[in-house]
Order: structure tokens, then sequence, then C-alpha cells
């Protein structure tokens, strides 16, 4: 009797630490979020009551529209172009031998042990104009470029960031669908197969099927991701870029929140952003049912 | 024609005499061009990497001048030298004094293991206390975790911003290391792996008299070692890799992480590439040996998260 009320008690005891964390540092920061959403701040000790005015400040700055048309821009793109490659280099990888397969899994995936801080610091120094790694490849590979400047340019700022952003993040995907393809059910491509099914057959009618919900996830994740997208143009650009080319909403919530020091907007950007995020993975999972 | 474009020719040419020099045998020439591909997808991802390796070493003179290395006809003490490395460690005056780059590697270790060793120990117990023992709440809980898992951390940020300045936290690493001391990914991590662990286990541990801590402690958790070890890692990378935290929380430059110092560095030393980018290599460093080591946990870990294809 005594052993199971003590039994009883025991995974609470587990749970202390979370429990304890998770209502101190989420769930009164949480409240207090909405609440700060609706105050002035003048540095971290003093709040007045502004109302709506915080989101009305948002909504009408210009750089807002910015940073959600750059961070959306990324977003769109990137995705994009990263699932058909990752999926294509998970196929490359999935029919070959295991040994291969490990070692060229552990090299595709290798730039994501590097934090976004640092890969923005080596790029930065890769896209330089006429000297750059990038630049140099480039003019070798298709005889321009070599004078390029990726990351002074306003208009080659974003395409820049996607292509350090496939570097990083193609590997990254590729492991997810890699896992999907290796437990596809044999017997069905045999029955395929024997059927006479092409490859392009087998490829919509056999592969896709099982290896969407994966896919769903990696688009939804790879989404959510992009938009919280921040470190990475900041280290690349040393700030937000040409023109704001460079700002995100992240970097636009950062630079209020901290760099000016008012922390009710920070707050307010932040309820915008999570609004943002919710409604696009809301209709990219409903699409995906639909479908 | 340059080398690139004559490579390029040569690999189409073979793969051409391939295909239809042997018509009868589509494998090898599919096997091959399968191997080009990824090695081409190889090639591009390592490229930055080897690039940097041989950056460092180049003198602030000629690290432009070649692509990769000089060729061997040019190299000497001026053209290769160790000098990126003597300028990064010989210290930086700053308005703080003086601070040498091993304090801030000293920083970053201390504070990734701290917070890997603090977010095992109560992930793992979170975990375990859902996976292995039936309570009222239980799925609450779980619904609560999930949901708490789809807002974007920064809402919190500045709320917890206020949170620290009242503590008295600012410019301490309580700041980095308490509100994350208890990753709920993790939690799950561990639940996920625990379930499969029989119960028959634990009531045989319980019939030898064995406390619940215990069991958790000496039977659990040897039980479930790939996913610690991809847990620790994962928990690993984030912390040393963290940039927003420390950048907002401590302002005392000796007391600065390696993300901050080098971010920095790119407007300090903007005349010479060389010495930020042989920081850069060396924060890379021990993410990797701990990533070469612990590989397959890894993967294995990054693939049961909720993932089941």
């Amino acid at each position: 009797m005594k052993g199971s009320r003590k039994r009883a008690i025991t995974p609470w005891v587990f749970l202390g630490p979370y429990l304890i964390l998770t209502a101190v540092f989420f769930v009164y920061p949480f409240i207090n979020s909405i609440w700060l959403a609706f105050h002035q701040t003048n540095g971290p000790r003093s709040a007045v009551f502004v109302g709506l005015s915080n989101f009305r400040f948002v909504l009408s700055d210009p750089d807002f529209y910015t940073a959600v048309k750059n961070t959306s821009i990324y977003a769109v793109v990137s995705v994009m172009i990263q699932l058909p490659l990752s999926l294509g280099l998970a196929m490359l990888l999935n029919s070959g031998k295991s040994r291969v397969r490990n070692l060229f899994r552990l090299i595709l995936f290798s730039p994501h042990l590097v934090g976004q801080i640092f890969v923005g610091i080596l790029f930065s120094v890769i896209f330089t104009p006429r000297y750059g790694l990038f630049n140099r490849g480039l003019q070798e590979l298709v005889g321009w470029g070599l004078e390029e400047r990726w990351l002074a340019n306003p208009s080659l700022v974003m395409p820049a960031l996607i292509i350090v952003s496939m570097w990083l993040y193609v590997g990254f995907n590729m492991i997810y669908f890699l896992a999907a393809l290796q437990s596809v059910d044999k017997n069905l491509l045999d029955a395929a197969h024997v059927d006479g099914a092409s490859p392009m057959q087998t490829f919509r009618h056999v592969i896709i099927p099982q290896i969407k919900a994966v896919a769903i996830f990696v688009v939804v994740m790879s989404t959510i991701g992009s938009y919280q997208l921040f470190e990475l143009p900041y280290a690349l650009l040393g700030g937000f870029g040409p023109n704001n080319s460079g700002l995100t909403i992240v970097g636009y919530l950062y630079s209020t929140a901290f760099e000016t020091g008012d922390l009710g907007t920070g707050a307010a950007i932040g309820w915008l952003l999570a609004f943002v995020i919710f409604i696009i993975s809301t209709i990219q999972i409903k699409l995906a049912k639909v479908e | 024609m340059n080398t690139i474009h004559i490579t390029l020719v040569f690999l189409v040419a073979i793969y051409g005499i391939l295909r239809w020099g042997y018509p009868r045998k589509a494998e090898i020439a599919s096997g091959y061009l399968r191997y080009v591909l990824l090695g081409i997808a190889a090639f591009l991802i390592l490229c930055p990497f080897v690039w940097l390796v041989c950056a460092v070493f180049k003198d602030k003179d000629v690290l432009m001048q070649y692509t990769f290395l000089p060729a061997v006809s040019d190299w000497s003490t001026k053209t290769l030298n160790f000098n990126n490395f003597r300028a990064l460690f010989a210290g930086e005056d700053t308005v703080q004094g003086r601070v040498y780059f091993q304090e801030y590697v000293i920083n970053s270790l201390f504070l990734a293991s701290t917070a890997t060793s603090i977010n095992l120990f109560f992930a793992s117990m979170g975990g375990y206390a859902l996976s292995k023992y039936e309570f009222r709440g239980r799925q609450g809980i779980m619904a609560f975790m999930i949901g708490s898992m789809m807002f974007p951390s920064m809402l919190f940020l500045a709320p917890v911003y206020r949170m620290i300045f009242a503590f008295g936290w600012m410019d301490t690493y309580l700041a980095l290391l308490v509100p994350g001391a208890c990753s709920v990914f993790g939690m799950f991590l561990f639940r996920q792996s625990m379930t499969s662990v029989p119960d028959s286990l634990i009531e045989a541990a319980r019939i030898d008299g064995a406390s619940e801590f215990g069991i958790y402690f000496n039977i659990i958790m040897p039980l479930v070692r790939p996913i610690t070890g991809a847990f620790c890692l994962i928990t690993f990378l984030g912390s040393w890799n963290s940039f927003i935290g420390p950048q907002v929380f401590i302002q005392t430059q000796s007391k600065l992480t390696l993300p901050v110092v080098l971010n920095q560095y790119m407007g300090v030393y903007t005349q010479q590439y060389g010495v930020f980018l042989a920081g850069t290599l060396l924060a890379i460093i021990p993410p990797a040996v701990l990533f070469f080591a612990l590989q397959k946990e890894f993967v294995s870990g990054l693939t049961s998260g909720g993932v089941k294809g």
C-alpha cells in the first residue's frame, strides 16, 4: 500500500525539473509576452500600457514588410530548391552499397555541424568579388561572375543567402528522405518490377505515396525553420545588408527589441511571427491532406 | 576550355561510352552516373572546408592571391605560415582590457558541456516518467509539450530578458544555462526509446528492492545508450553554436563565447581575414570530433524523433 502510493508520486518527482522550468521559463513568459505586446517599455524595468499601438507601429513600418517579403522569398525558394535536390540525392544514395552510403551521408551532412554564425563568417569571405572561392569557381565554370558583389548588391543578397542555405541544409534534409526510402516496402517494388512498371511509374505510384509523410514533415519543418532565419544573414552580411536586403522577421525583432531596446514592440513582432508560422504550417498540412 | 570544362566533358564522354557501348548492361552506365553525381555533390559540399583549411595557413599578403594553396614552387614561410594563429592567440585589446582567444574557447567548452550534462539528466528523467509510469495527467502533459514546441523561441526572448534582469542574472551564465535546461524534444526522444524497454525488467528490479531512481539510473539509462549519444551531440551542437543568448545576456568581453566573438572579429580584423577564419576553423573542430565519434547514434536519433517512414 505504502509502496504504490510512493510510486504514484514518483513520476511527478522525475518530471519535477521539467514542470518547474516550463512554468517559470515557458508559461510565465508566454503570458508576459501577451501583456508586454500591449505595453511600451523603457529599459527592462518600466512599462506603460499603450493598447494596440505597438502592433500599429509594426504594421505601418516599411521595414517590417521588407522583412516579411525577404523571409517569405527565402522560405519559398529555398524549400523549392532543397526538396527535389535532397530527395534526388537520397535516391542516388539509396541504391548504393551501404559502406559508400555511409561515407556520402557523412560528407553531405557535415555542413550542418557548423553553426549558422560560423557559416556566415566563412561565406562572407568566399563571396569576395574577384578573389573569393565562389566568384572564381563561377568564372571558371560559366565565364561570368568574377566581379559580382554578392553581398553588397541588394538584388544579389537573397540569391547568395539561398545558395549558402542550400549548402547548409541539403544533406540534412536528405537524411530524412534516405531514412524514408530505406523503409519503402521492397515487396511492392518487386511487384511493380514484375508487372513491368517503368522507373518513372514506380517512382510516381509506389515510392511517392510511401514517403509522402516524410516529405510533408520536411517541408513544414524547413518552412518553420526558414521563417526563424536570423543568424546566417546577420553574420554573412555583417548586419542586415545593403537597403535591408538581408533583413528577416527575426532580424527585425532582434534589432527592435535589443538594439533599439523596445521590448514591447519586440513582443508584438514575436506574436506576429508566431501567427505567420501558424497560418503557413496549417495551410501546408491542409493542402497535403487534400491531395 | 579550362580544367573544369575538360573534366566535365571527360565525365560525360565516359557515360556515353558506357551507355551506348554496352547497351545490354544498362546498370553499369547508371551506376557510373550515380557515383559521378554523388561525387560532384560531395565535392561541392567539401570545397568550402578545404578552402578554409588552406586559407588559414596562408600569409595575409597572399591569402586572396591563390584560390587554394600556392604552387609548390612558391611554398615558403612568406606564403605559408602560422601568423594567423599567432595573431589570433596574441590576445586583443578591448575597452575591458586584454582578452585572449583561449578564454573564449574555454567559455564555449564549459557552457556546452554543462548545458549537455544538465539537459541529459533532466530530459531523460522526464522521458522515463512519461514512458514507464501510468498516472493521471500524463496525456495532458504530452499534449502540452507538443503544443509548446509550436511557438517560435524568439517569442519568449523579450519577456525572458526582463526576467533575467529581475533575477539579477544579467552577465552571468545562469541566464544561458537555466532557461533551456530541460529540452522538450529530448524528453520525447528518451520517452520513445525507453518505451521499448520491457516492463518485466523494471518489475524484477522492484522485487529485488531497487529504488525508483536506481532503476532509472542503473537499469534504464544504460539500455538507451544510442539515444543518449545522439541527444548529447544535438544539445552540445545547439549550445556551442548558439548566438542570440550570449549576444543579448553577456556584456563582459572575457565571458563571451566563440560565435559572438568571431562575429565581432569580422569588424575588428577587417584587413586580416585569416585571423577570424583561423578562429572559425578552430570553432568547427570540437563539434566535428564529437560527430565523428558519435555519428551512428546521431543519424538514428535524428530520424527516430517523430518521423516513422
